[in-house]
């Protein structure tokens, strides 16, 4: 699910970026660009104990809040992936990681692709 | 707003004071293509607009100045959404957030919109939207932003109600311009109807069949293609079903047969004249096993009597044709005479200017046509 979380802290200091790249479809709903920043508020990759961890979740709810037209086109209104499109964390589909829960390593990639659907 | 990306130049409406010029908006399983004439005889096409996007449901606004035109635009990547051209689909804009999305309790999400209903005048930025699955959304402000219409929505019958070969879906809207019912039709749950704007709903199919089912004539259950109200008679309704053609001049209470003198009883199509009584179209179908034009002989059928009988043209179609015309691949223009279109899934779109007794090919080798309407500009 791509809920806000109360945790996000997109302007908090000291955090790494992800890098969210699109492709050219959705980039015309930007201005063209094709790679967005996003900071979200727990520190990428870290896993202390009891400490927050930034997961594709998080990612999503700031896109969703920073970028709507982007985040309405990747994500359905019950907040999963829309059936034809791709998330890729640093070349693997999350699909086949956690899902929406999977833990964001330190300068972390998302690369959004359609599927090679229809006829 | 959004810009929408565009695969061409989009189409110039031709020049003309209101009522000189027809736009014909043609939406296809990929893509919206834009016809224009002066004489509805001639067409200049122009498109695609929206490409590899499904464009199961447009309507043109026109009441006040400049027709809007509201297109409910589906990509199998992308989603769903309400695209807004009020310059005659020169120029595209969509709504940042979605027009139309289900609220998180609901669990739901958008998968198609069938159906986008302007209401009446004194309504001025109501319009009304059926949506896949089975639901309404109704918006307030010209079709920019709508709500789910709860009251159906949370309607006990809902979970019985089936899914249509097309998938599951409140497909017809149509709002009174009378008084405050609107009946909402939904393949496969029949004909419902609220008299207090959409705050409650009741079933209305007496006398619709379900011969699909065990209880050939249940409370609901029904699969209604197509419901279309009497210039005349707010009362007066007809109907499209799964099987059947139906009157009703009590607004629902009781259905009628008024498939006598068709060749099928099958179909999707029901169009009636925008301001002539009891003139109604149809274009059957072979049987709901066949599904094509009946021995591969396209029709329209009209009626002038409410469906007492009907009369056959053919005149400027082909004469072989297999190919199906879907419930809101038709629609009829409020010019004198009325003007009468509509597409195949074979991607061929035809055009009347004397009511449906000819046709012109406005287009030919589109996609499978979904849905046209029609407007004078």
């Amino acid at each position: 699910m791509c809920s806000v979380s109360a945790q996000l802290r997109p302007d908090a200091p000291g955090r790494t970026d992800v890098e969210l790249l699109l492709p050219a479809a959705l980039a015309d709903v930007v201005d063209g660009r094709r790679l967005l920043s996003l900071r979200p508020g727990a520190e990428p990759g870290r896993r202390d104990a009891g400490a927050a961890e930034s997961t594709v979740a998080d990612v999503l709810a700031l896109l969703q809040a920073d970028y709507p037209g982007v985040y309405r086109r990747v994500c359905d209104e019950t907040g999963n992936l829309r059936r034809y499109v791709n998330l890729y964390l640093d070349g693997e589909d999350i699909r086949d990681l956690d899902g929406m829960s999977t833990v964001l390593p330190d300068r972390a990639e998302l690369l959004v692709l359609q599927s090679i659907a229809g006829g | 707003m959004d810009a929408v990306p565009k695969a061409m130049p989009a189409a110039e409406p031709a020049a003309g004071r209101h009522g000189v010029a027809t736009v014909l908006a043609i939406g296809t399983r990929k893509g919206l293509w834009l016809a224009t004439s002066s004489d509805r005889r001639n067409w200049e096409l122009r498109g695609p607009e929206f490409p590899m996007t499904e464009v199961p449901s447009l309507a043109f606004d026109a009441r006040s100045g400049t027709p809007r035109l509201l297109a409910g635009v589906r990509s199998e990547w992308w989603g769903t959404n309400v695209a807004i051209s009020d310059d005659l689909g020169r120029t595209w804009q969509e709504p940042e957030q979605a027009a139309i999305a289900f609220p998180e309790d609901t669990g739901a999400s958008l998968e198609r919109i069938w159906q986008l209903a302007p209401d009446s005048t004194d309504r001025p930025g109501v319009v009304w939207a059926g949506c896949e699955p089975i639901s309404v959304f109704r918006s307030e402000d010209g079709g920019k932003h709508f709500e789910l219409v709860r009251g159906l929505w949370d309607h006990p019958h809902r979970t019985q109600w089936g899914a249509g070969y097309g998938g599951p879906a409140a497909h017809t809207v149509l709002p009174s311009p009378s008084d405050d019912s609107v009946h909402v039709a939904i393949s496969s749950g029949g004909v419902y109807r609220s008299d207090d704007r959409g705050g409650t709903w009741d079933a209305f199919n007496s006398g619709i069949i379900a011969d699909f089912m065990p209880e050939k004539y249940p409370e609901f259950g029904q699969c209604v293609h197509k419901v279309a109200r009497d210039a005349g008679n707010p009362q007066r309704l007809y109907a499209q079903n799964h099987g059947g053609v139906y009157r009703s001049d009590d607004g629902g209470g009781q259905w009628l047969s008024i498939a006598d003198g068709l060749p099928a009883d099958f179909g999707f199509v029901m169009l009636a004249h925008p301001t002539r009584p009891d003139m109604i179209w149809t274009i059957p179908l072979g049987s709901a096993g066949e599904r094509n034009p009946p021995q591969g002989r396209p029709a329209v059928y009209r009626s002038v009597d409410a469906g007492g009988s009907w009369e056959r043209f053919d005149a400027g179609l082909p004469a072989y044709d297999f190919n199906a015309v879907l419930r809101d691949a038709a629609d009829v223009d409020d010019a004198d005479p009325a003007g009468i279109y509509f597409g195949t899934r074979g991607g061929e779109v035809y055009a009347s200017a004397d009511e449906g007794e000819s046709f012109t090919l406005v287009a030919a080798n589109l996609p499978d046509v979904l849905c046209v309407r029609a407007v004078a500009a």
